[in-house]
């Protein structure tokens, strides 16, 4: 199980970084969602991946360390999912705005000069 | 129990929650009223708790009263009490500038304004990584509204990358938090450090590898060299009142390293002791000699700003890195001084581009100002004291900094500065002759410029007023951040405290 998280974030993470360094604001913002994925599943990880375990006290079940999971990552991924949630809006209402105003997608506002150049549409 | 050191987060999370509730039926008077009336309090709070730091030396405060290494702590200790207090003077004069006209144009100006302050008076108490992290956003959250309402055009360009890159570095702040917590079990600082003293081996590594990530994006926040492209673009496309309250944020990253790599990585941290400030030392001169460029090169007055904002980081870098108390304390009154004088020049150069019609802040010697002799002025005490001349505040700052320079690396540490300050003085020169000298003798044609305001000038000269109180006291001020610089070396003291605050009302737990 460890090998298959531990993929899991590798590849949502090396996906997200590649997304996040093209140049059109769509795939910036998909970069940004996969990386904090990447992220949430690494904190939820952190609190050491076990199976049939609840993170709350239960009756009858012994109250030792042993018994349980970790609750506090779980807390953390919560409040950091909150967060990269409301933040994508964000991200993603700045985008459309500079769709909007500048009439293109193109993270520095302008289109290259040799996309300029050689597409005679504009 | 105590309860001061969490009413900085909470006087101003509660007036602009107030504020948002007030503006749909109110008119923009009543806002400022009460905004005012939020100000007055926090400023209230903020100069009690300084008071109160001096006293008791450091103030724990358990929130819930949960047991300090499950809950989450509020830690004052002379450097957040400093601190709140400098961003606290620093948003009087922001606000009074803003209530000259901006709070009017921009969306929910007044509640933004209020939770940023509520974001960095909490990222500066806070005693927990996570609720660091927490609070960053909530500063972040607000400064994107502040940057980006009513945007247009270039300013949502350089609105874009200022969030992403924020966002990127958030990212990149949960992961080192995730490793740090896989590792020590615990996101607690003092409990950390004491953790970290005591790490096996094996683990070393990947406490290293979450230590490096947090300094990634600390440094991302305080600009340094390589991380430091958003940072002119924002600040010089940002609304004056805004820019001016930002110069405070890359402070925000330059804290957060101070207390993170003195307390978790302090001596006591073993093999991982000092592990920041090898790197930091070089980056920081070459952040200084590029602010330095930067501030000669700009086009236009507020980049030059920006830059002078990016060379003061720089400068603090290099203090902080020294290491020793004497570079931390010069470092700490240097500090407030440079939020202080260029919050004072992003202010008067909004004034000057109002005033000079289509020249606009270009460096360019187009158009005469009418009624230039008050901003010269003001640009001429901003530019002394930025520059590092006496007798202001930035010489004493500067002097104190050189003296603590240990003598194996004054060469090149004196070379820096020394050669940065003239670069600077270059640079201001050039800036103030083309802006007030080298003019037109006839006045333009177009339009009559508006006349100066009598607040915005008011707030200018209250940002520089601190710079002046700060000379004239500062014996005081010095033997506060002496006393400040030898408390955060005091790594033994922390954890001590810490471990003697236990909650009151429940019961300990075994």
């Amino acid at each position: 199980m460890e090998f298959a998280i531990a993929t899991a974030i590798g590849v949502l993470a090396a996906s997200g970084v590649y997304l996040l360094l093209r140049a059109r604001t769509f795939d910036v913002i998909l970069g940004l969602t996969l990386l904090s994925y990447a992220t949430n599943l690494l904190i939820f990880a952190s609190g050491r991946p076990v199976v049939g375990k609840p993170p709350v006290l239960r009756d009858g079940v012994a109250q030792t360390l042993a018994q349980y999971s970790d609750p506090l990552p779980q807390a953390l991924v919560l409040t950091a999912i909150v967060i990269a949630f409301a933040m994508t809006a964000v991200t993603v209402v700045i985008a459309m705005r500079e769709h909007a105003d500048l009439h293109t997608d193109h993270v520095d506002g302008e289109e290259p000069d040799e996309v300029r150049r050689g597409g005679g549409a504009r | 129990m105590n309860h001061l050191p969490i009413l900085p987060i909470l006087v101003p999370m509660v007036t602009g929650a107030l504020l948002l509730l007030l503006e749909r039926r109110h008119r923009t008077s009543v806002l400022r009223l009460w905004a005012w009336i939020g100000m007055a309090a926090l400023l209230a709070v903020s100069v009690a708790l300084l008071v109160q730091v001096q006293r008791e030396d450091m103030l724990v405060y358990l929130l819930g009263d949960w047991p300090a290494r499950l809950g989450i702590t509020l830690m004052v200790d002379r450097l957040s009490a400093l601190m709140v207090l400098t961003t606290t003077l620093l948003a009087i004069p922001c606000l009074l500038y803003a209530c000259a006209g901006w709070d009017k144009r921009a969306l929910h100006f007044h509640a933004l304004f209020q939770m940023q302050l509520a974001g960095l008076n909490g990222a500066f108490l806070t005693g927990d990584l996570f609720n660091l992290f927490v609070f960053f956003e909530v500063m972040l959250i607000a400064s994107y509204g502040l940057l980006l309402s009513g945007a247009r055009g270039a300013r949502i360009k350089a609105g874009m990358h200022y969030v992403v890159f924020n966002i990127a570095a958030s990212v990149v702040f949960l992961m080192a938090l995730g490793l740090l917590y896989g590792m020590l079990g615990t996101l607690n600082m003092t409990e950390l450090a004491a953790r970290i003293a005591v790490a096996p081996p094996e683990r070393t590594v990947l406490i290293q590898a979450g230590a490096g990530l947090l300094l990634l994006v600390f440094c991302a926040k305080a600009a340094l060299l390589p991380l430091y492209l958003w940072l002119p673009e924002a600040y010089a496309r940002a609304p004056a009142a805004v820019a001016a309250l930002f110069t405070v944020m890359t402070k925000v990253g330059l804290y957060a390293i101070l207390r993170v790599y003195t307390l978790m990585f302090g001596e006591t941290a073993g093999p991982l002791a000092g592990m920041a400030w090898d790197w930091l030392l070089p980056a920081g001169a070459a952040t200084v000699v590029l602010g330095a460029l930067g501030v000669i090169g700009a086009p236009r007055l507020r980049i030059s700003v920006a830059y002078l904002v990016l060379l003061s980081a720089g400068t603090l870098f290099v203090a902080f890195s020294i290491g020793n108390a004497g570079a931390i304390s010069a470092g700490l009154y240097y500090l407030p001084h440079s939020v202080f004088v260029s919050a004072a020049l992003f202010l008067l150069a909004d004034i000057i581009q109002r005033h000079r019609g289509s020249g606009g802040d270009y460096l360019v010697p187009i158009a005469s100002m009418p009624s230039k002799t008050l901003p010269a002025a003001l640009f001429l005490v901003a530019a002394v004291s930025i520059a590092g001349l006496p007798p202001l505040s930035g010489f004493i700052g500067k002097l104190q900094l050189l003296n603590s320079v240990p003598e194996s690396q004054t060469a090149w540490v004196w070379a820096v500065i020394l050669g940065s300050s003239l670069m600077t003085i270059i640079g201001l020169s050039r800036s103030g002759t083309r802006l007030f000298w080298r003019v037109d003798p006839t006045p333009p044609g177009g339009p009559d410029a508006p006349p100066l305001r009598r607040s915005e000038i008011a707030a200018t000269v209250l940002l520089l007023a601190y710079g002046v109180v700060m000379t004239i006291f500062a014996g005081p001020v010095l033997r506060y951040t002496n006393a400040a610089a030898a408390q955060l070396l005091d790594v033994e003291t922390y954890i001590q405290t810490l471990r003697d605050t236990t909650p009151q009302i429940r019961e300990p737990s075994p």
